[in-house]
């Protein structure tokens, strides 16, 4: 079964993605596991047009990864100001939004 | 049937242009008049000069209407009427539009040209006046409000010019309304013709519903239109008490807006507003709008008042006792312009007492020249007050021997006080015995008689004004004498003409003299002008109706008096069911009948839209009579006046004060028969008082009452609901619901601890329960 694996896959991806954006502290990495979740949904899509054998899948792939490319232009951005202001990227000594 | 055989023309046809431009006008000065060079009179100038220029298009081309229909069918002259639909309530539409015949024409022409010429008159006499454009935005609405009316093709457009003459009427005598006696005045003018409005709104409702089913069935038509109601008036199958009480309630109205007696009280007063209007609405226009009504809907007082068969009826009655009463009051009068007004409601008394005697034709040549030499008299008291005797109206106390220094003036007073008079050639002498022999000529013989003293008093009065005005030893501000005490309480004297807005060079040198020596001189030429056209006109119009001269000098009788002739209905139904804007046929000419319309009903299929009214021949007899007694009136109150007032004859000076009757007579005129205390101190009081006591006493003990229980009550009811719903309801579930948001969000606030990593672990925990959720549904 073809498909299960790439499933198995994506779903690989999606924890290590969300590992990531839980347990670093380094605004860069955790932006890059954002990617990873982001990657791994996007090879879910693939795998279901596959499964399914329809083109929709693949074509909404493709716009996910220039949505993806946007969404780091945006979160690079606001890290470089971040660090820009404070000398620092670390996530954990932004709590300004504390409530 | 031949259409379009009777020529019209453009401005028959757009005759409603008349009364419309004067509306625009009034708009336009009130809206940006005060930013003009002229404050806006040029409007108000401009718009009356174009609606006399249409009327004297539409006055030639009716004449040229009326000489076609002669020499082809002798017949009747439809007049051309439109008519838009304004409003329509209940199936039945309300109007606007227009109804031109002779009558129309006529004042069309004499309201537009007397406006003109008053306006003239205003530029100068209210130059620097604080309410200037106000004064001048009032008199052009007030023409306009005229002209709607003389153009009214129905009822309720003669209600709406009516009541748009009674609101600049009120406007204008309260001018000066910061003197509490002027504006007193306005309210007294408005109201006593307030009283006769009320005649005028039943009657149209109840000629309304005695007339709008036959005209519905017979002429496609409503009971507002004039012409439906004169149709239906004539027709013989009206009800003779909707007839009757129609005509009476109209001609209440008719007392009322032409001070007649008894509601004759307003106008003298009325003469607290600035000369002008005096001239325009209170001598020559808006006073005969009494009359026109009656003129206009002459076939329902025709039959409703049963004038035909000459019986004594109310309009005549009050017309002759009018005439009496008011010349008998102008002799004690020292005010000249209150001499003019008494004088002016004896003429109308005049005007009344012939269209109540069958008389429709002089009466309304009668408006016609009286229009002229009564506006040029009130202006000639202007000029005098203007330039000569300081801004006063009192003839004993700031006039006499003014002919000297105000020859134009004087001259033109005179020749005018003659037209009224009735000498010969001058035009009172053609109208006023005209009215007389008609009179007389209807079987109305006491009437004429005491048409002939009425004659002979208003030549004495005007003579006894003449001379003290004019004539004698020169008193007070005429005499040159500078009275501060007067100066201050003639306040408006000062807003007229206090400051230096004499900018007319043609007037600079007169008015440095004005300003330096305060005698009396000469007016400028803005005064005069208007004065000498007006005396002009008094002095030739008479020759419109000469009768004395035959068939071709009876101009009016031709072109304004409508022709008694049976019409037939399909010819009619086409006129008045034109449609919105538009006028259509003419009248095919109907074979002569026996019997003559207002005598007996037409015959069936035709309709009578006037009365055949007679007209007297003249007798040379009667018209001398007629001078002899002018000229012993005149004559006989010169030499008394001379007497009184100069020689101070011992035996007349001082005669009411030591002759028990004669001071009588004296005090029961000087208090004008005592009708204001009627009025004022014994209706007024006996009306309101009890009723005003009652309401107070209904309004202390029961309103009052009710209310305070009212109020307690629902205050009771409101402290309840405060406490027990308001308190514990709904406050108890609006705190209770903020304390549990409150409770919550401390209860949360951990959550928001600012960092990123753990959000993310929320929404991604968030998102494991939804995937968890989702797949127990799903299985």
């Amino acid at each position: 079964m073809l498909a299960v694996n790439f499933l198995i896959l994506a779903a690989v991806l999606f924890s290590i993605g969300v590992f990531g954006v839980i347990a670093r502290r380094n605004a860069v990495m955790v932006l890059m596991s954002v990617e990873l979740v982001l990657n791994s949904v996007m090879l879910n899509l693939v795998a279901f047009s596959q499964i399914t054998d329809s083109i929709d899948g693949q074509l909404f792939a493709l716009f996910v990864i220039a949505i993806a490319a946007a969404e780091v232009g945006v979160g690079l951005a606001m890290v470089l100001m971040v660090y820009r202001n404070r000398r620092s990227i670390a996530l954990d000594e932004l709590s300004e939004m504390k409530g | 049937m031949g259409v379009n055989t009777i020529p019209s023309g453009w401005f028959l046809e757009n005759a409603w242009l008349i009364a419309l431009i004067p509306a625009i006008g009034f708009a336009a000065i009130i809206a940006f008049g005060k930013k003009l060079p002229m404050k806006g009179s040029e409007i108000g100038l401009a718009s009356i000069t174009a609606s006399l220029v249409i009327s004297v298009g539409a006055a030639v081309q009716w004449i040229q209407r009326t000489n076609f229909v002669d020499e082809t069918t002798e017949g009747y002259v439809e007049p051309v009427i439109k008519t838009w639909t304004w409003w329509q309530s209940g199936g039945v539409e309300f109007g606007l539009g227009q109804h031109i015949d002779g009558l129309a024409v006529l004042l069309l022409l004499l309201v537009a040209f007397i406006s003109l010429l008053v306006q003239i008159f205003s530029l100068e006499y209210l130059r620097g006046d604080r309410r200037y454009t106000h004064f001048f935005a009032a008199l052009t609405l007030f023409s306009s409000g005229m002209l709607v009316m003389v153009l009214a093709e129905n009822m309720v457009q003669i209600i709406l010019g009516w009541e748009l003459m009674g609101l600049c009427s009120f406007l204008l005598i309260g001018h000066w309304w910061e003197d509490g006696a002027n504006s007193r005045a306005a309210l007294k003018a408005f109201f006593t013709v307030r009283v006769g409005d009320v005649g005028l709104l039943v009657g149209t409702a109840i000629v309304f519903f005695g007339a709008h089913q036959w005209a519905v069935d017979n002429l496609d038509s409503h009971g507002f239109s004039v012409q439906a109601i004169s149709a239906w008036a004539l027709s013989g199958d009206a009800s003779s008490s909707a007839l009757l009480w129609g005509s009476v309630a109209l001609f209440i109205a008719a007392i009322g807006k032409s001070g007649q007696f008894p509601l004759h009280t307003w106008l003298p007063d009325a003469m607290a507003g600035p000369t002008p209007v005096s001239s325009l609405l209170h001598s020559s226009t808006m006073v005969v709008a009494g009359v026109f009504l009656v003129a206009r809907l002459y076939p329902l007082f025709w039959e409703g008042l049963s004038i035909g068969p000459g019986a004594i009826n109310l309009i005549a009655i009050i017309g002759v006792i009018t005439l009496i009463v008011a010349a008998l009051l102008a002799f004690v009068q020292n005010d000249i312009k209150k001499v003019l007004a008494y004088s002016t409601v004896s003429q109308l008394g005049y005007m009344m007492l012939g269209l109540g005697t069958g008389a429709w034709l002089p009466a309304v040549f009668h408006i016609f020249t009286h229009a002229f030499f009564k506006c040029a008299l009130f202006l000639c008291a202007g000029s005098v007050s203007h330039s000569g005797s300081h801004h006063s109206f009192d003839m004993k106390k700031d006039m006499g021997g003014l002919a000297r220094k105000m020859p134009i003036t004087a001259g033109t007073w005179i020749i005018s006080t003659l037209a009224l008079a009735g000498i010969f050639p001058l035009s009172g002498f053609f109208s006023k015995d005209e009215i007389i022999a008609n009179v007389g000529y209807n079987g109305y013989n006491l009437f004429m008689w005491l048409a002939f003293l009425g004659a002979f008093m208003t030549a004495a009065y005007m003579a006894r004004a003449t001379y003290l005005t004019f004539f004698g030893t020169p008193r007070g501000a005429a005499a040159g004498e500078h009275h501060d005490e007067h100066h201050g309480d003639d306040a408006h004297g000062d807003d007229a003409h206090g400051d230096d807005a004499h900018g007319d060079d043609a007037h600079a040198d007169a008015h440095a003299e004005h300003h330096g020596s305060h005698g009396p001189h000469e007016s400028g030429p803005l005064i005069l002008v208007p004065i000498v056209v007006l005396t002009f006109l008094a002095s030739i119009a008479g020759f419109t109706n000469a009768v004395p001269f035959g068939e071709n000098f009876e101009i009016l009788k031709r072109y304004v008096e409508p022709r008694a002739e049976v019409v037939a209905i399909e010819d009619t139904r086409l006129t008045i069911a034109g449609g919105p804007g538009q006028s259509v046929g003419s009248l095919a000419p109907q074979a002569k009948y026996d019997d003559a319309c207002g005598f007996a009903a037409p015959p069936e299929g035709t309709v009578c839209l006037f009365p055949a009214v007679s007209h007297a021949p003249f007798k040379w007899s009667k018209g001398f009579l007629a001078l002899g007694i002018v000229g012993a009136g005149l004559v006989s109150s010169w030499l008394f006046s001379v007497a009184l007032y100069t020689r101070r004859d011992r035996r007349l000076v001082g005669l009411t004060e030591r002759f028990a009757p004669a001071r009588w007579g004296y005090q029961f005129l000087w208090n004008k028969y005592y009708l204001d205390h009627l009025y004022e101190k014994v209706i007024v009081r006996a009306v309101a008082y009890p009723i005003a006591a009652s309401a107070y006493w209904f309004n202390q003990k029961v309103l009052d009452r009710i209310v305070d229980t009212a109020g307690t009550s629902t205050r009771q009811a409101g402290e309840f609901v405060y406490r027990n719903i308001d308190q514990t309801l709904v406050d108890g579930a609006v705190n209770a619901s903020g304390f549990v948001a409150s409770e919550t969000g401390h209860a949360l606030q951990p959550v928001q601890s600012g960092k990123v990593n753990q959000y993310g672990a929320l929404l991604f925990g968030a998102a494991a329960v939804a995937a968890i959720v989702l797949v127990i549904i799903n299985v």
